[in-house]
């Protein structure tokens, strides 16, 4: 039932283009598909590289951002026509992949750092990383073009539909994170998957049945490292480029915040978030003042960590719950 | 010689401002086992609102406007920890990651209020005459008077807290705190007045480093975060939870800055992030740190 709830999902999402262009007039539906549901799918799966971490390994990892950002910095150093260019000559189908392999190995090398540490160590260290990592970025100028950053970073043609008309950004990047998301789901029911979950539960058991604890752990920050790197390759072209302003604290915690919001119970939980805070995002001015953003959103987490530490996913699942228990009363 | 004494002690100084700060986290984390990811958000509290103070008295030429400013900032930061404390995080209890996340969240409302109130234009301390100026230090020459009163601040900080914790009652009581709080509760003591009374002075050193700190180099927000990466750091390096540690990490910290910018500016940020990541591979719970 819950596969085919799923594949519904995912169809009703593939058809809501058409859906918006029928029911919005023609500039509103561009506007929702490319700046709200295409920009909430993109952070959805650098998000979802955190929650997959702290759902299945219990790591709350907060270099997913930097890691992300590792991703597009390799995109848009290698590709050719990004403003300035650093090494360039490069199309999209070499950066790409690059980037993304960038990213895993970024993932692996956080995770070899941090493969000592736990719970609220494993936060600091992992936000100190990212910002070290941020802080270069800014002040280096041969590599990453400082504080400037690289721009022009416009994504590749396919068979003709470009990139920047905002349908097919929007396809490309649900199909990313529904194949993302259908391999997450896959992993975690895989002998690897169960192994990072008996971590997360008892690592000394683990240990003891005669896993290597490390290795899994540090295995687990590369296919986050992937998932991150997949968002964040999306997101640059998203951006049309990239600044160290985009893997800044700000950021770091913002990805933190659309996770949490959905909630880390599971993987979906991270698009979610990511949705409900884009949506805050675009209409704060409407709802409390253009440049009080920060404080909405700020008072929505704080609430919700509050409220319901599962986040949204908590609340729904608790709501279920009772309503249950009523018609079973009845 | 000249210059790598002035760099060492630049590096120095750095690390007094950095040891003020990274002490206040370092004291709610060891005590509370709280990670109050809202440190920096205390910094920039106390160098407002001391501003706030400062600047009418300074207008008018008060010599005591800095010390009003000094008083303000650092009793604001007390006030806002004591508060943090009490109303969101002392009912939970144990739950580290949601205190985490809890602070997270405060320090995102109170940076943009900041910013609503203030608006984003640097402001700064003037320091008094009596701390203005420059002195003559041996090899050095001609230096700031000021930053060698941060080094003085940072001395008497650290003897300070040393003897509060291992030479009075309410030390007594907090170490206790520490390795046992339900026996510390059956004894009579009342558990979460001193959890109340830690956050607040582990927030008032934080404070005292936002108004100081501020006198040194210009107020603005960003800095927020800046302090919070270096108390993360210098806790990580020095050991958390230990006042010599936190010294340790903040020396360690000041000069691998002040040797990288001298050295090559463009890594000198690496530097010190090279020195937390093999301080992190030899030894995970800091040099100092309890294992």
């Amino acid at each position: 039932m819950r596969r085919g709830l799923a594949i519904a999902a995912a169809l009703g999402l593939l058809a809501l283009p058409w859906l918006l262009h029928a029911v919005l007039p023609a500039n509103q539906a561009g506007f929702w598909m490319g700046n709200i549901l295409g920009r909430a799918l993109v952070f959805g799966i650098i998000a979802m590289s955190l929650t997959f971490l702290a759902t299945y390994g219990g790591f709350v990892s907060l270099a997913q951002m930097m890691i992300a950002g590792v991703a597009g910095y390799t995109l848009a150093i290698f590709v050719e026509g990004a403003v300035p260019r650093i090494v360039g000559g490069a199309g999209y189908a070499l950066a790409i992949p690059l980037g993304v392999l960038a990213a895993t190995l970024m993932g692996l090398l956080v995770g070899a750092i941090a493969v000592r540490t736990r719970d609220i160590y494993l936060l600091m260290i992992t936000l100190a990383l990212s910002m070290g990592v941020f802080r270069f970025v800014e002040t280096n100028i041969t590599w990453f073009n400082g504080y400037e950053g690289i721009r022009n970073v416009v994504g590749p043609s396919l068979w003709g539909l470009d990139f920047r008309n905002p349908w097919v950004f929007y396809h490309v990047t649900l199909g990313t994170a529904v194949l993302l998301f259908a391999a997450v789901m896959y992993l975690v029911r895989s002998p690897f998957g169960l192994v990072l979950q008996g971590i997360r539960d008892n690592p000394r058991r683990v240990s003891a049945l005669g896993y290597n604890v490390a290795l899994h752990r540090i295995a687990a920050f590369g296919v986050a490292g992937f998932i991150a790197g997949c968002g964040g390759v999306l997101a640059t072209i998203y951006n049309i480029g990239i600044s160290p302003g985009t893997i800044g604290l700000g950021a770091t915690v913002n990805v933190l915040i659309m996770a949490v919001i959905g909630g880390l119970g599971h993987p979906v939980g991270a698009f979610l978030g990511s949705l409900i805070f884009t949506v805050f995002d675009t209409f704060a001015a409407t709802i409390y003042d253009r440049d009080r953003f920060n404080t909405l959103i700020g008072l929505v987490f704080l609430v919700i960590v509050l409220a319901s530490p599962d986040g949204v996913l908590g609340v729904g699942a608790r709501l279920r719950r009772l309503l249950t228990r009523r018609a079973a009363d009845k | 010689m000249e210059l790598a004494a002035t760099i060492v002690l630049n590096g120095l100084t750095l690390a007094a401002l950095y040891f003020i700060v990274a002490s206040g986290f370092s004291l709610i984390f060891g005590l509370m086992r709280v990670v109050n990811m809202a440190h920096g958000t205390l910094y920039l509290v106390a160098g407002y609102v001391g501003y706030a103070v400062f600047e009418p008295l300074y207008d008018q030429d008060l010599w005591w406007a800095w010390y009003a400013g000094l008083a303000a900032g650092v009793l604001a930061a007390a006030v806002f920890g004591a508060l943090l404390q009490q109303v969101l995080l002392g009912w939970m209890q144990g739950q580290e990651l949601r205190q985490a996340l809890v602070t997270i969240g405060i320090s995102i409302i109170a940076a943009d209020q900041i910013l609503a109130i203030y608006g984003g234009n640097p402001r700064q301390f003037f320091a008094p005459d009596a701390i203005f100026g420059s002195t003559q230090v041996p090899l050095v020459g001609g230096y700031p008077t000021f930053r060698l009163v941060q080094i003085g601040v940072a001395v008497a900080v650290g003897l300070g807290l040393w003897l509060l914790l291992n030479r009075t009652r309410l030390g007594m009581m907090i170490r206790a705190g520490v390795d046992d709080r339900e026996m510390l509760g059956a004894c009579g003591v009342n558990v979460p007045l001193v959890g109340v009374a830690v956050f607040a002075l582990g927030a008032a050193l934080c404070g005292l480093g936002g108004v100081i700190g501020s006198t040194a180099q210009p107020l603005a927000m960003g800095q927020d975060g800046r302090f919070l990466l270096i108390s993360l750091v210098v806790v990580i390096v020095g050991g958390m939870g230990s006042v010599t540690g936190t010294a340790v990490g903040a020396v360690l910290v000041g000069l691998a800055e002040q040797l990288g910018q001298a050295m090559f500016p463009t890594y000198s940020v690496v530097l010190t992030f090279v020195m937390m990541v093999a301080v992190l591979a030899l030894r995970p719970q800091g040099i100092l740190g309890r294992a």
